[in-house]
């Protein structure tokens, strides 16, 4: 009954990738609607609390300044949601059998489970955009640095993401990696202030945070002005791309937590 | 060549030994039966063959492809059924399907899908979410996903633990003719009556050892030899785990 066994060439990642997209698409309620709707919360009140008290730089208004910060922030809690919480349910479950039977090499797995945080670190940032943009007026000064910044961001949770979902056994764990080091460095990566405006001792201590160049750089492609370089803020992020996928890459070669 | 095969083959937990120098051949077209009491090492051995674990030393093949090396070609030979009676939630059955297919780089298997779950009674319930379906029908749905890259060789890792008898009489007679049709079948079962009815060799594990490999028929005969009675597989098992204990 079954046919003469025929190999194929094609690779298992678009599959894998599909389904990962599917896989939020599917609870969109939950993955896209609600962290739109806790951004313009935010936008709300510290706009409304703040517009006439702080002004971080000239011309533009505080309400104009928070709202990339909270699509990058929604962006980036997002890309790291999607890879960890995929990863630690199906650790959990036992479904993530059906995807270490399959002939996909540990490239394959990292980048359709990234690219899948991306979609969903992007849709939830456009969402956010769109739902915001309308309290103030907003310019893009250099778009392809948004983007740039936009790409890599999503690409870095995604992975850090990956690394929590993988190295968690169980979701008390995932929740402390989340809510002890992802939040807090977003929060305090300049979502709500330019780090000009901290005590010396905090400024330094920013720089010492990956996150702060990501909203740094994405906001100089919105107003032309930042904290730093973006040409710095892009090598930052870039390098530190390139470390947390190779942690990723190297716990998925080595069947870390997965293979026993 | 050998569908499977086991060359001195060991896995280490710390001091534990789960696996201890398995040497095993399985040659294509066999039905074949690896029991064993629990922990004896039957789901390790599955697992190292699958990619799941892996070995402290040795090596394992199917159709005489490295499952470490040369993974690729390995497990687009090999469909598991899985002890557990694992699901994704978010799907619905042919989604599932699907999606499985998708992972061996298969595309355009709609056809392929649709047999399967007809031989498998899955097609009114192919737009059903997994949630939805009873514990025999998660099962069913475990074997259809085994099976939809269309692999040569198919290990079943108990597949009728807890199902009624409805599903274990049609699983059995699709899975028969699976085997009639030239594909290796093994399956690890504690149902020895199952076992006997449709292996043609069984090996025994206890303790990370095969203990004994024969075919069905010698092993029944050891009994009956030496009682001067029919005996059945049950029998045997019970002899042969007793005969281990006390050497």
């Amino acid at each position: 009954m079954i046919p003469q066994q025929s190999f194929t060439v094609a690779s298992g990642f678009f599959a894998l990738f599909y389904k990962e997209v599917k896989r939020f698409w599917r609870v969109s309620f939950q993955t896209v609607a609600a962290p739109v709707l806790t951004a313009i919360l935010y936008l709300m009140i510290f706009g409304h609390v703040l517009e006439d008290h702080v002004k971080v730089y000239d011309a533009i208004s505080y309400t104009a300044f928070l709202i990339p910060g909270l699509v990058m922030m929604s962006l980036l809690q997002n890309s790291f949601a999607n890879t960890s919480s995929s990863i630690i349910q199906s650790k959990i479950t036992g479904n993530l059998i059906f995807v270490l039977l399959a002939p996909l090499s540990h490239i394959e797995f990292f980048s359709a489970y990234v690219l899948a945080a991306m979609v969903r670190g992007l849709v939830v940032g456009l969402g956010v955009f769109l739902a915001t943009c309308w309290f103030t007026s907003i310019h893009f000064e250099y778009p392809l640095w948004i983007l740039i910044f936009a790409l890599l961001s999503s690409g870095v949770l995604g992975a850090l993401g990956l690394i929590g979902g993988i190295w968690a056994e169980k979701f008390d764990q995932l929740a402390a990696f989340q809510n002890f080091f992802i939040m807090p460095a977003t929060m305090l990566s300049g979502v709500f202030y330019s780090i000009h405006t901290l005590p010396a001792v905090w400024q330094s201590i920013s720089h010492f945070n990956p996150f702060f160049y990501m909203i740094d750089g994405f906001r100089f492609g919105f107003f032309g002005v930042s904290d730093v370089s973006p040409w710095f803020s892009v090598t930052v992020v870039g390098v530190f791309f390139m470390l947390v996928a190779a942690i990723a890459l190297r716990m998925l070669a080595s069947g870390y937590k997965l293979r026993h | 060549m050998s569908a499977i095969a086991f060359e001195d083959l060991s896995k280490n937990y710390g001091a534990l030994k789960a696996l201890d120098h398995i040497n095993l051949e399985i040659q294509e077209g066999e039905f074949f039966g690896l029991l064993g009491p629990n922990g004896a090492g039957k789901t390790t051995l599955i697992s190292i063959l699958a990619g799941l674990c892996r070995p402290s030393s040795g090596r394992a093949k199917v159709m005489g492809h490295d499952v470490q090396l040369d993974f690729r070609a390995a497990r687009r030979l090999l469909g598991i059924v899985p002890q557990e009676l694992v699901f994704d939630p978010f799907f619905n059955v042919r989604e599932t399907l699907e999606f499985q297919s998708g992972y061996f780089g298969i595309k355009n298997n709609s056809d392929w899908i649709d047999e399967i779950m007809h031989h498998l009674g899955l097609t009114d319930k192919a737009d059903k979410n997994m949630r939805a379906l009873s514990g025999g029908m998660k099962r069913r749905v475990l074997v259809a996903q085994a099976l939809v890259h269309r692999p040569p060789v198919i290990v079943l890792d108990e597949p009728t633990a807890g199902v009624d008898v409805e599903l274990r009489q049609s699983l059995w007679k699709f899975v028969s003719r699976l085997n009639q049709e030239g594909h290796t079948i093994v399956l690890t079962t504690h149902y020895l009556e199952e076992a006997e009815q449709l292996c043609g060799r069984i090996a025994m594990l206890k303790k990370g050892q095969i203990v004994a490999l024969d075919t069905t028929a010698n092993l029944l005969g050891r009994v009956k030899n030496k009682d001067a009675r029919d005996g059945d597989l049950e029998d045997v098992f019970m002899q042969i785990m007793s005969e281990d204990s006390s050497s």
